[in-house]
């Protein structure tokens, strides 16, 4: 006697809503599926989707926030199927159509971050809340990329981060719902570290000025921290505040105080205005210990050095994507964009595209706009012909991985725009770190909000 | 030692950039009452002025080089500025290389027919309107001018070099007996001490050593016994006001090689320059000058990492810091008289 209480009608029931249940992507058209994952806030119900671009349109990253727009616009564009594709064309993955996204065209409204993080979160809620955002995108500050993935992780929206260096935004501020292409502090200084050893030498003392705001802290922290690994001494690191506009009283102490190298971890302003002073003061004719003073800016952007002028010929820096590499991702990029606008995109305009096309990508894969679906669609997603070579979004902290370059002041300039020169394109290999490393330490990647 | 040396240069150069826009705010404020928060926007444009003659002056034709292509592949265009095909490269080259000091003149016309018209056209309606008002006002003029400028010039620094002849440094320690290259100070930073130091002494001498200079004090001083006199002073003032228009816009045109101009300048000078005037003593002229080269040597002194080892961030508050302790001392400011802004 069997105390079994499966019995044949049982077995069949079973059988057939398991069937049932298996069978079900395959029976289900695409519009069921989405409804299946409609609980997600913003979720698109007509044929239109809603993507927030989010950049500076005022204060002194205006420009920089301009050519942000313009990349958002064009991606868009191509999305839609506009233009000529661009990068679409170059993209490893095949998902886009250039019928916009998931079938719904693509449209946007922008937001003015202002360069500050409350005006950034109030125009990122905003377009969230009133305009039904599907994706928040943009930024030309890590203190305001911080601020607004917190700000989407709680709303239950995607951010995918635009110029953002800062080893925080994918170290210990980092989120499940935000995820960075640009590359970060950590990834400049390893990239850079083995060209100044080469031309520099071993034996060098290095003074540094930083910008006291999250992203100095860590681009200093990483950049003395891979210079002293190659013997390199640091004489001292002052902190200068963001508003400074005249740096010479930063700048005078440098003058006897050993050092041969300067170290300008600043950005966009207060680079422009340190290298000048730091110029006046003849820094760069400088003899110390028996060596030319050198002065070295570990993040670049051509629209600084343009800032900057005559000053940077020379200096060494790094930077995430520049117009004149000739693989077929940038070179596709260059030509929408110079075609559309009539100059090259700035590294700024590389990322924001590209962010645009990875998201509606993911999107594409997923067969969602659901954020939890996208972010999985985008974690460990390996990818190539966006003009950064082989990249992979790592799953553990969302942050790209990839080549970087390291830049140097042109001294024999052709154009307005030929101001920078690829001295070395760094393998990826070299700028990788574990995801414990002490610099991206503490915070949580925590679990996708969807927002519903 | 060599470090307080090198200090004390810098406090005295930022000072002389203080002194002089809080000179022209003083001037406004003594004469006309009102508070002019559109002072720092008259520096920016003193600035661009020298950015929009370098502009004019390397204005280029394009012609085609088949031999040099653009960054589309396209054959490049090459520029060349007319004053070189004019001039010959080498003296049309000069020519933009001086073109700040050359700015000097461009701007003394224009910032003065600016700050006419901005008395004129608006500011004259507010002298009998509280103070709040004009602040409210002037400080919405200075963000229209901003916004105007950064329309036509965009927001990124724009690059504005000194001649090539005031190029490095001046090798200061030599003069003090310390080893070459040990105190050395860009020249360029010098010449801005000394303009701004004979633009000071200019004011004052204009002030004190003409009729024109005498009435405007005397109406400084008592403003309805010099118009019962029979004397139309609110012309004077009117004339004034371009006078401080233009001094600010000089500061700003000196100052274009120190720091690329762009279009926020003037409001990273505008609240130190109250808080100088303040210092000083509302409406006293030595005491804008006076608290401008003060406040500037305590800055430079406070952002020296000694100093800031032991208070840190002291650097950012430091003018705020004495401004209270001087007040607290001395309400009236260091130089101010009784009976301004004293109801």
């Amino acid at each position: 006697m069997s105390n079994s209480n499966f019995t044949r009608r049982g077995l069949l029931k079973t059988s057939a809503m398991a069937g049932g249940a298996l069978a079900m992507p395959t029976i289900y058209d695409g519009s069921v599926w989405a409804d299946a994952h409609a609980g997600y806030l913003n979720a698109p119900t007509g044929s239109t989707v809603t993507l927030g671009f989010n950049v500076p349109q005022s204060g002194p990253y205006a420009d920089e926030g301009a050519d942000e727009l313009r990349a958002y616009e064009l991606a868009v564009e191509h999305l839609n199927g506009g233009g000529d594709g661009g990068m679409m064309n170059t993209f490893s993955s095949k998902a886009l159509q250039g019928n916009g996204i998931l079938g719904k065209k693509v449209e946007f409204v922008t937001g003015d971050t202002q360069t500050k993080s409350d005006a950034a979160r109030a125009s990122a809620k905003s377009m969230i809340e009133k305009d039904g955002a599907i994706m928040i995108t943009g930024g030309s500050s890590s203190g305001v990329a911080v601020a607004v993935q917190g700000l989407c992780q709680e709303a239950g929206v995607i951010f995918m981060a635009g110029l953002t260096h800062s080893n925080d935004t994918t170290g210990k501020d980092k989120k499940a719902n935000g995820f960075r292409h640009f590359f970060n502090g950590y990834m400049s200084a390893a990239a850079l570290a083995p060209v100044l050893k080469a031309r520099y030498g071993t034996d060098r003392t290095a003074y540094h000025l930083t910008a006291d705001y999250t992203w100095g802290w860590t681009q200093q922290e990483s950049i003395q921290a891979a210079t002293e690994a190659m013997g390199w001494k640091t004489a001292n690191n002052v902190l200068t505040p963001l508003a400074t506009t005249d740096f010479s009283s930063y700048v005078a102490p440098v003058l006897n105080s050993g050092a041969d190298v300067l170290v300008l971890n600043h950005y966009g302003g207060n680079m422009v205005n340190s290298l000048t002073s730091a110029v006046q003061f003849g820094l760069r004719e400088k003899q110390v210990n028996g060596k030319n003073f050198e002065i070295v800016v570990p993040l670049y952007s051509r629209l600084m050095a343009k800032g900057a002028g005559e000053n940077v010929k020379g200096i060494f820096g790094s930077t995430n994507w520049h117009w004149s590499l000739t693989d077929e991702g940038s070179k596709a990029f260059v030509k929408s964009f110079g075609e559309k606008y009539g100059f090259p995109p700035s590294q700024a305009a590389h990322t924001c595209y590209v962010q645009t096309m990875l998201y509606a990508d993911a999107a594409e894969r997923a067969g969602t706009f659901n954020p939890c679906g996208i972010a999985e669609a985008l974690e460990g997603f390996k990818f190539d012909g966006l003009g950064n070579g082989e990249t992979e979004y790592r799953a553990e902290d969302h942050q790209c991985f990839k080549d970087v370059l390291v830049v140097k002041g042109k001294d024999n300039p052709t154009s307005e725009f030929d101001l920078l020169e690829i001295v070395e394109i760094t393998p990826r290999a070299q700028v990788e770190y574990a995801v414990d490393h002490p610099m991206f330490a503490g915070g949580e990647l925590g679990k996708c909000n969807p927002g519903a | 030692m060599d470090v307080i040396i090198l200090q004390l240069l810098n406090g005295l150069d930022k000072g002389s950039a203080y002194a002089l826009i809080a000179l022209g705010l003083t001037l406004i404020f003594g004469t006309l009452g009102v508070v002019n928060f559109a002072h720092g926007a008259l520096f920016m444009l003193g600035a661009f002025c020298a950015v929009t003659l370098q502009k004019i002056l390397s204005l280029s034709f394009e012609t085609i080089d088949p031999t040099k292509t653009d960054f589309l592949g396209n054959p490049a265009k090459i520029k060349t500025p007319y004053i070189e095909s004019w001039f010959g490269p080498e003296l049309g080259s000069s020519i933009i290389d001086w073109s700040v000091p050359l700015a000097i003149l461009f701007a003394i016309p224009i910032m003065i027919g600016v700050g006419y018209i901005m008395e004129r056209g608006l500011i004259k309606h507010f002298y009998k309107r509280p103070h709040a008002d004009q602040i409210l006002v002037t400080f919405g003029l200075a963000i229209v001018i901003q916004e105007v400028i950064k329309q036509f010039y965009g927001a990124n620094p724009i690059p504005t070099p000194a001649p090539d002849a005031f190029k490095g440094s001046f090798d200061f320690g030599s003069l003090l007996g310390f080893d070459p290259n040990v105190v050395i100070y860009p020249y360029w930073r010098l010449v801005y001490f000394f303009f701004a130091a004979l633009i000071i002494a200019a004011v004052f001498g204009f002030l004190q050593f003409t009729t024109f200079g005498m009435v405007v004090r005397a109406g400084m001083a008592d403003r309805e016994t010099v118009g019962l006199l029979g004397i139309n002073i609110d012309r004077r003032f009117t004339i004034m006001f371009g006078i401080a228009a233009a001094v600010a816009g000089l500061a700003g045109v000196m100052y274009a090689p120190i720091n690329s101009p762009n279009y926020h300048m003037g409001m990273d000078f505008l609240v130190l320059s109250f808080v100088v005037v303040v210092v000083g003593g509302m409406g006293s002229l030595p005491g804008a000058v006076l608290a401008g080269f003060l406040l500037g040597i305590l800055e430079s002194f406070s952002s020296m990492n000694e100093i800031k080892q032991i208070l840190p961030g002291i650097d950012q508050i430091i003018i705020y810091l004495v401004a209270i302790i001087i007040l607290l001392v001395r309400p009236r400011g260091l130089m101010g008289r009784k009976g301004v802004m004293e109801d």
